[in-house]
């Protein structure tokens, strides 16, 4: 089934979701990549503050390509989300919701999902152009010294997502036996 | 003796790199649209065709394919009877990268530095094979490719008492390892033989073979059909989520050893493979 994510996300409506629904988002959602990570957890560490309030936020790992004149966007599908693993449970704790990416997540960053009722979104990887088009409005929020990895906010509209993995950590992925 | 001028070489670069980035290769498109009319899983079905919507996309709004428009690899055959003036032939290359990618609105995606990484801000320098070929022509193939995939591959130095088995272990077991990571369906890149490097750089040249051309040795061309069998039969799917669509092809390129070696590389590349070959 089809469920519509208005974000931020707020209330209970992420136990709806089970692993394998289809999701379409809608509303702010804030960008960030490697780099942007690497300095929300150095701010984190410093002195407890992030750019926003990532209460109730959605995290889209993406580092978009440059607008070309007329758009507001180039294409911006999503980056391997595991790399950003080793920064994601800090992001829970402090209230971050949901984060839409690409490929399998970490089982620590699962049971910290699971702790903080998270959800995780895979969306198409490679589909740039086609995703882009769901992007309505986007702004630098911070480090835009980072170039492609600078801190976004954008809004979407019924931007395609399957749930990956769910608030009871339940996958859609496949464990590799090796 | 042709003289051919650098500026040349850049300008080729410049234009190849344009399209490369905003075309998907005919061969690619044709095995995606193949695969869609075969999968027989609706989710995956959904995604290739979602897939083939955006490389239609790509070429209408003149965007590119994907926003990781990689590493630029460049191969340059250099005929033995062309002398190449004007200018410093690397310095030629990085500079049509940097024109490229700066006038297409393609992602700057190269650190200058592993450690420090800081962004050059132009996606240059590039990597860049050269090779010297008979006769009086330059074959530029350049080859933007994703960290999503590159991030996978892997390369074995297996004992040759390993043998076909061992190696088609490795082939499965990284295929396995990637999962959803490199954007399958993917195109697996077989380096068989040489030393480390050597295999490595194999596994990259079976990437640049169309996948609807098999091994010109019969005998490679089977083990590339069996292993792309068992590839498709582990499940993995269109994005990881599942489906009858692993790989879109198998190329495997090989050399010969040393008495004691038997090494291995695999290379994957996306379902947005971007290649463009150009002869001068």
């Amino acid at each position: 089934m089809t469920h519509i994510l208005r974000a931020p996300l707020n209330g209970n409506t992420l136990q709806e979701l089970n692993a394998g629904d289809e999701v379409l988002v809608q509303g702010t959602v804030y960008a960030a990549r490697d780099a942007a990570h690497q300095k929300m957890i150095a701010a984190l560490e410093a002195n407890g503050e992030l750019p926003f309030d990532i209460d109730g936020q959605i995290i889209y790992y993406v580092g978009p390509c440059p607008a070309s004149p007329g758009r507001i966007i180039g294409s911006a599908g999503p980056t391997t989300s595991s790399r950003m693993d080793a920064y994601t449970p800090a992001l829970l704790q402090r209230g971050l919701k949901a984060m839409i990416g690409k490929g399998d997540r970490s089982l620590q960053v699962i049971e910290a999902m699971k702790k903080h009722g998270a959800v995780y979104l895979a969306t198409v990887g490679g589909a740039g152009v086609y995703l882009a088009q769901k992007i309505k409005a986007v702004e630098t929020v911070a480090y835009p010294e980072l170039g492609p990895e600078a801190l976004l906010k954008m809004e979407f509209e019924d931007f395609p997502c399957i749930v990956a993995i769910d608030v009871r950590g339940k996958s859609v992925y496949l464990t590799p036996d090796i | 003796m042709r003289i051919v001028k650098v500026e040349q070489i850049k300008e080729t670069v410049k234009q190849a790199v344009r399209a490369a980035n905003t075309q998907l290769p005919e061969d690619i498109l044709d095995g995606l649209q193949k695969a869609c009319a075969k999968e027989t899983v609706p989710r995956a079905r959904r995604l290739l065709e979602i897939l083939l919507e955006n490389a239609h996309l790509a070429q209408i709004e003149n965007m590119p394919l994907c926003q990781d428009t990689g590493l630029v690899t460049i191969q340059i055959q250099l005929g033995q009877e062309v002398s190449l003036t004007g200018g410093d032939l690397y310095e030629a290359i990085d500079q049509g990268v940097r024109e490229g990618y700066l006038e297409g609105y393609f992602r700057a995606s190269m650190v200058k530095d592993p450690l420090e990484r800081v962004n050059t801000g132009d996606n240059t320098p590039a990597v860049v094979h050269l090779e010297m070929t008979p006769g009086d022509q330059v074959v530029i193939t350049v080859f933007p490719k994703g960290a999503g995939s590159e991030n996978m591959g892997r390369t074995a130095m297996l004992k040759p008492a390993d043998g076909w088995p061992g190696v088609r272990r490795f082939i499965i077991e990284t295929v396995k390892i990637a999962n959803a990571n490199p954007c399958p369906p993917i195109i697996v890149g077989v380096g068989l033989g040489g030393n480390m490097e050597k295999a490595c750089l194999l596994a990259k040249k079976a990437l640049l073979r169309p996948i609807n051309r098999s091994h010109a040795d019969s005998r490679i061309a089977d083990l590339e059909a069996q292993l792309l069998q068992d590839i498709n039969q582990l499940g993995i799917g269109p994005q990881g989520l599942g489906g009858d669509t692993t790989a879109l092809a198998v190329n495997m390129e090989v050399f010969p050893t040393h008495i004691a070696s038997l090494p291995v590389a695999v290379s994957l590349n996306c379902h947005s493979t971007r290649r463009a070959v150009v002869t001068i």
